[in-house]
């Protein structure tokens, strides 16, 4: 409860400070008087804290349904064929559809980062449960092929530049009207929250969700297109973070456990948390460039991964 | 009753189980016993259905389970899970209490609360409550799913070689728990074993598989012969007499 109040806290402050963060100084005060400051804190900074927070948390979000429905803890839907088929299927449909309406083209990610989720899903279900880390590199190598096969594409179609712009999360392009698919990326999420205990469930393996009567198999599919619709929207619209969904939910299980009725809200919280971080020390360290939000997390979350491996872990909940 | 009519089941071409017909009685102890390979788990796994029925047909109190509500099925039969390395971080209560998701769907009422509370007490799991599932040694995470299982409040519980990773104290304090569920609860467990000397001090019906057929049944102190012992696992241990009651010589 104390946790949980404080990740609220924080996380709160760090929305506050990521309103008055940037190139054109602003202050509360003239917000109050000055129109242009105003402008600025509704064109450009509100949408770039809610595009962060959003997709911060849903991407923890993501990762910790993904780790549940795989029963490992060192996957995520990023890193594991997910991004890089939401990444090929905009990729394909910006070069043979070119005049697709942005939601169209949405479409057509979310169904291409579906089927590479499914992919995945098929391969780690021919993995022997004795080795669980063949799932995470297995992950990392088809999400390596699949990441390779978009730079190829882009390579031949003369379009390696929109790789970087999908593949390296960051937050200064967004502006109102173009971070606003986003929301149905909330949504998705949100509603899983429905589904928490199915989905702690499933991390019981599938003979105990049978057991206590769960639709495994539609579970599963649920999970998989919540995953691939989240992954989808957050590529498109500012690019990949990758390891987000890996660290904040790893973090959570170790304090709280992954009972998902209780630790999703934190995790969504966490994840929202570490990438707000992230970006506003992206803003500040280098003032006035920016350094990519992925590459700070980068730093700022091995950091934390290396710190919680080598804390004992607490034998109670 | 658990009837179960005319199942074959193959895997990858071989034949698991062939023309399997039997019914195991309501309340009481069911054993499965049999050699390695002879189909045991796969029929347990069936009857559970967690296996997709091939051939044949199992009904569990009349419930055809190929077509009954997997949901509803929850509330009439459990089977033990497994969980091996990659446990989550439950707390154990919290693993109790999905016991009771088939009944509650995740909305926990006092009454639910109080089976829960019964069920770490039945498996002494009471002051182990909030401890980390994951920080458990094998044999109390066996104890806290068996608690899970409980409190499903299910008439059938199947539990598939629960006994493999418990010492004989352990062992003998399970079986005369699951002795207790059946006379004191009136609930029917069927229980694959390993030991037959297990088999013959707790069951009341006994079920033979060999090569995938069922090769004896009945009552487990009619059934266990040292000609069966001989036939079925070819090997010749004696059966003795002691105290009035049968027990396998497994001596040179």
């Amino acid at each position: 409860m104390r946790a949980s109040l404080c990740l609220g806290g924080g996380l709160a402050a760090l929305c506050l400070l990521s309103l008055f963060v940037g190139v054109i100084p602003v202050t509360p005060i003239d917000v109050l008087h000055d129109r242009a400051a105003w402008e600025l804190l509704r064109d450009s900074r509100v949408p770039r804290t809610l595009a962060v927070v959003i997709a911060g948390g849903t991407l923890a979000v993501c990762g910790a349904l993904l780790q549940s429905m795989v029963r490992n803890r060192f996957v995520e839907p990023m890193t594991t064929g997910t991004g890089q088929g939401a990444a090929l299927g905009i990729l394909l449909t910006t070069w043979a559809l070119p005049e697709a309406g942005l939601l169209a083209k949405m479409a057509l990610a979310s169904a291409a980062a579906l089927l590479a989720s499914a992919g995945f899903l098929t391969i780690v279900q021919r993995l022997p449960p004795t080795q669980p880390l063949l799932i995470p590199l297995v992950g990392l190598i088809y999400g390596g092929v699949l990441g390779a096969a978009v730079t190829f594409i882009a390579y031949q179609g003369d379009m390696l530049q929109y790789i970087d712009v999908w593949m390296n999360g960051e937050f200064s392009g967004v502006l109102r009207g173009r971070y606003e698919l986003l929301w149905i990326a909330a949504l998705v999420a949100a509603l899983t929250y429905a589904a928490a205990d199915q989905f702690a469930i499933l991390g019981l393996g599938r003979t105990a969700s049978i057991n206590l009567g769960l639709n495994y198999q539609q579970v599963m599919i649920i999970g998989l297109l919540a995953i691939s619709i989240v992954t989808a929207l957050v590529v498109v619209t500012v690019g990949a973070i990758p390891f987000l969904g890996l660290v904040v939910p790893n973090v959570v299980a170790r304090y709280a456990g992954d009972n998902l009725r209780r630790t999703l809200p934190m995790i969504a919280g966490g994840g929202a948390a570490l990438v707000l971080l992230s970006d506003i020390l992206g803003r500040l360290l280098r003032h006035p460039f920016e350094i990519p939000v992925g590459t700070v997390m980068g730093i700022l979350g091995a950091a934390l991964f290396l710190w919680l491996l080598y804390r004992p872990k607490s034998h109670a909940l | 009753m658990i009837s179960i009519r005319n199942i074959d089941y193959d895997i990858a071409g071989k034949a698991i189980l062939r023309d399997v017909s039997l019914d195991m009685p309501k309340h009481g102890v069911t054993a499965l016993i049999g050699p390695n390979g002879a189909g045991k788990s796969t029929l347990l796994s069936l009857i559970a259905r967690l296996l997709p029925l091939q051939h044949g047909r199992v009904t569990v109190d009349g419930h055809d389970i190929a077509t009954c509500d997997t949901a509803a099925l929850a509330r009439i039969l459990a089977i033990l899970p497994q969980i091996q390395d990659a446990a989550p971080r439950l707390s154990v209560s919290d693993l109790v209490a999905f016991g009771r998701y088939p009944h509650s769907r995740g909305r926990l009422t006092d009454q639910d609360g109080a089976i829960i509370d019964a069920a770490l007490a039945a498996f002494q799991l009471t002051d182990l409550r909030n401890r980390a599932l994951d920080t458990l040694s094998g044999g109390q995470r066996q104890n806290a799913l068996l608690a899970m299982i409980f409190a499903q409040g299910t008439d059938y519980l199947l539990l598939d070689e629960p006994l493999n990773n418990l010492d004989i104290a352990a062992s003998r304090r399970l079986m005369a728990q699951l002795r207790g569920l059946a006379d004191e609860q009136g609930r029917t467990v069927v229980i694959v074993l390993h030991d037959i000397n297990y088999a013959l001090a707790y069951a009341d019906h006994l079920v033979v598989l060999a090569e995938g057929r069922v090769a004896a049944m009945g009552n487990p102190e009619e059934v266990v012969t040292d000609d069966l012992i001989n036939r079925i696992y070819g090997t010749d241990a004696a059966v003795i007499n002691h105290n009035n009651r049968r027990i396998v010589d497994v001596g040179p």
